[in-house]
């Protein structure tokens, strides 16, 4: 026979409820300031600094590819100094910080996973409760976070890495000067294209996460749960990622 | 003191727990015996709060847990210590740091969390591995330690859960003496486990959890001398058709 709870259909009335019940945590988990601030910083060293590097070698390429692209698309139809100009545009507004939020997305995404999935299916998300601890508080809420306010900060770096990777290029290998690359580059630049890739990349890391977390502490079984939730939680990273790029790209531009 | 009272839990189609009363009276050491997937794990965690049941009721010092708030089951846990069945200590903190966990998020200030520190790991005579990582001990002292992080915080009560699973038996019997040394320190154990040799060893009381309910409680005597078939072949190992036929049912439920 089957239990009545595990044969009742989800409703909207049940729907809103769990939504309630979601936010009334999350709120609850922010407001206990005491248990997650003294976390925070070892979690932004983790998921942020210790990106740099793939997000740095990820833009050096981007710039040198998009450096010759846009030559090769340019040649005698186009003045060369455009260069600079597409090259900076996308690198700052969209290959910036998408690139580096779905580097991140498997790097800081599959290791919040697999860590909190492994935390939960060895009980020691159950330990941490019996020890008086909000699960979200202490696991949560400093990771996403971190990942919200360090995911901007290794952006930052990764345009002004492939912007200067695509000026090298563009001195050494095209027929281009320093002076004309960067004619382009601040001719059509605007500040809006900075804080643009900037906010959308905060908004990258939370979501990325915000995935691995819930994905994470959801894992069940031994091994295999963790894995699976592990790539579930890579794969939805990537997939809000995308999302959320369109979202910003309706709403701000 | 710990009451029972007419609990049920169903996980999906398996009604894992029918009707369990049980009292957990004060100072003694209550042993819960019952096969694998008997529902004595389960038990532990309706204790503290970790699962809800479906019906009846978990009384703890007068209080219904699943009627608490978030705050007041923090404060009930605090008088419960919980050792996991694999010790559940968290990976990436030392042996100080797991027990010093607890302490902190109570307030104590540090020098008494110091103190407690060495006094709890004195007891499980395991002085000097502060600094180990969880990684570093074997099976058997990460049970005590396990035991160290739920005495440091000087609990009324001390749920233990298979705490001689996996061990060698001189391992096992040091388990045992540990529990007893707990009990006589005034702290009420309530122990599940199906090493039936521990069981006698550590109990002042035995309930025998069967097909989702006490099938019998008694003390130590009682139950080595009880007539009833299923208590019987348990307790002496013999697979009898009341005991097989449940389990085998269970592996291919």
């Amino acid at each position: 026979m089957t239990h009545p709870v595990a044969s009742r259909a989800p409703t909207r009335e049940g729907f809103v409820a769990h939504l309630g019940r979601r936010s009334l945590e999350a709120g609850r988990a922010l407001a206990d300031i005491s248990t997650w601030l003294p976390l925070l910083m070892g979690q932004m060293r983790r998921l942020g600094v210790d990106s740099v590097p793939i997000a740095l070698f990820i833009a050096v390429f981007t710039g040198i590819v998009l450096s010759l692209l846009s030559s090769y698309i340019f040649t005698g139809t186009v003045p060369l100094y455009f260069v600079g100009a597409l090259v900076g545009k996308t690198i700052m507004m969209e290959l910036g910080p998408v690139l580096t939020g779905m580097a991140l997305a498997g790097r800081v995404g599959a290791s919040i996973a697999a860590e909190l999935g492994t935390m939960k299916v060895t009980e020691q998300v159950d330990a941490l409760e019996t020890l008086a601890y909000d699960r979200y508080a202490y696991l949560v809420v400093p990771r996403v976070l971190a990942a919200t306010m360090m995911f901007p900060v290794v952006t930052a770096f990764a345009v002004a890495v492939g912007v200067a990777s695509g000026w090298i290029t563009a001195i050494n290998l095209l027929d281009l000067s320093s002076t004309e690359f960067l004619k382009g580059l601040k001719q059509f630049y605007q500040f809006k294209d900075l804080w643009f890739g900037l906010v959308k990349s905060a908004s990258f890391g939370g979501a990325v996460a915000l995935m691995g977390c819930l994905r994470g502490l959801s894992a069940q079984g031994g091994a295999e749960g963790v894995g699976q939730a592990t790539t579930r939680a890579v794969v939805l990273g990537c997939e809000a990622i995308l999302v959320l790029d369109a979202f910003w790209a309706l709403v701000l531009l | 003191m710990i009451l029972l009272d007419n609990l049920t839990k169903t996980f999906g189609p398996r009604t894992i727990l029918n009707g369990v009363s049980l009292e957990v009276p004060d100072g003694q050491n209550t042993v819960i015996i019952g096969a694998s997937g008997a529902g004595k794990s389960v038990t532990l965690k309706l204790i503290v709060g970790l699962i809800e049941p479906d019906g009846g009721r978990v009384l703890v010092d007068d209080e219904v847990v699943h009627d608490l708030d978030r705050e007041e089951l923090a404060a009930l846990r605090g008088r419960i210590g919980y050792v996991f069945q694999f010790a559940a200590l968290f990976d990436s903190l030392t042996v100080a740091e797991n027990i010093q966990l607890g302490l902190v998020k109570r307030g104590f200030d540090g020098g008494v969390i110091r103190e407690r520190i060495e006094e709890s790991l004195a007891v499980v005579d395991l002085s000097g591995t502060e600094d180990k990582l969880p990684a570093e001990l074997s099976g058997g002292m990460r049970k005590r330690v396990g035991i160290a992080r739920a005495i440091a915080l000087k609990p009324r009560y001390i749920l233990y859960d298979e705490p001689t699973t996996g061990l060698d038996p001189i391992t096992a019997t040091v388990m045992d003496r540990l529990i007893i040394r707990t009990r006589d320190l005034g702290v009420t154990g309530l122990v599940v486990t199906h090493d039936m040799r521990s069981a006698f060893s550590v109990g002042d009381r035995v309930a025998m959890l069967y097909q989702g309910a006490i099938r019998q409680v008694g003390t130590v005597d009682e139950i080595q001398a009880s007539e009833d078939p299923v208590v019987r072949q348990f307790i002496e190992g013999r697979p009898g058709p009341e005991l097989v036929e449940p389990v085998a049912r269970r592996s291919v439920g």
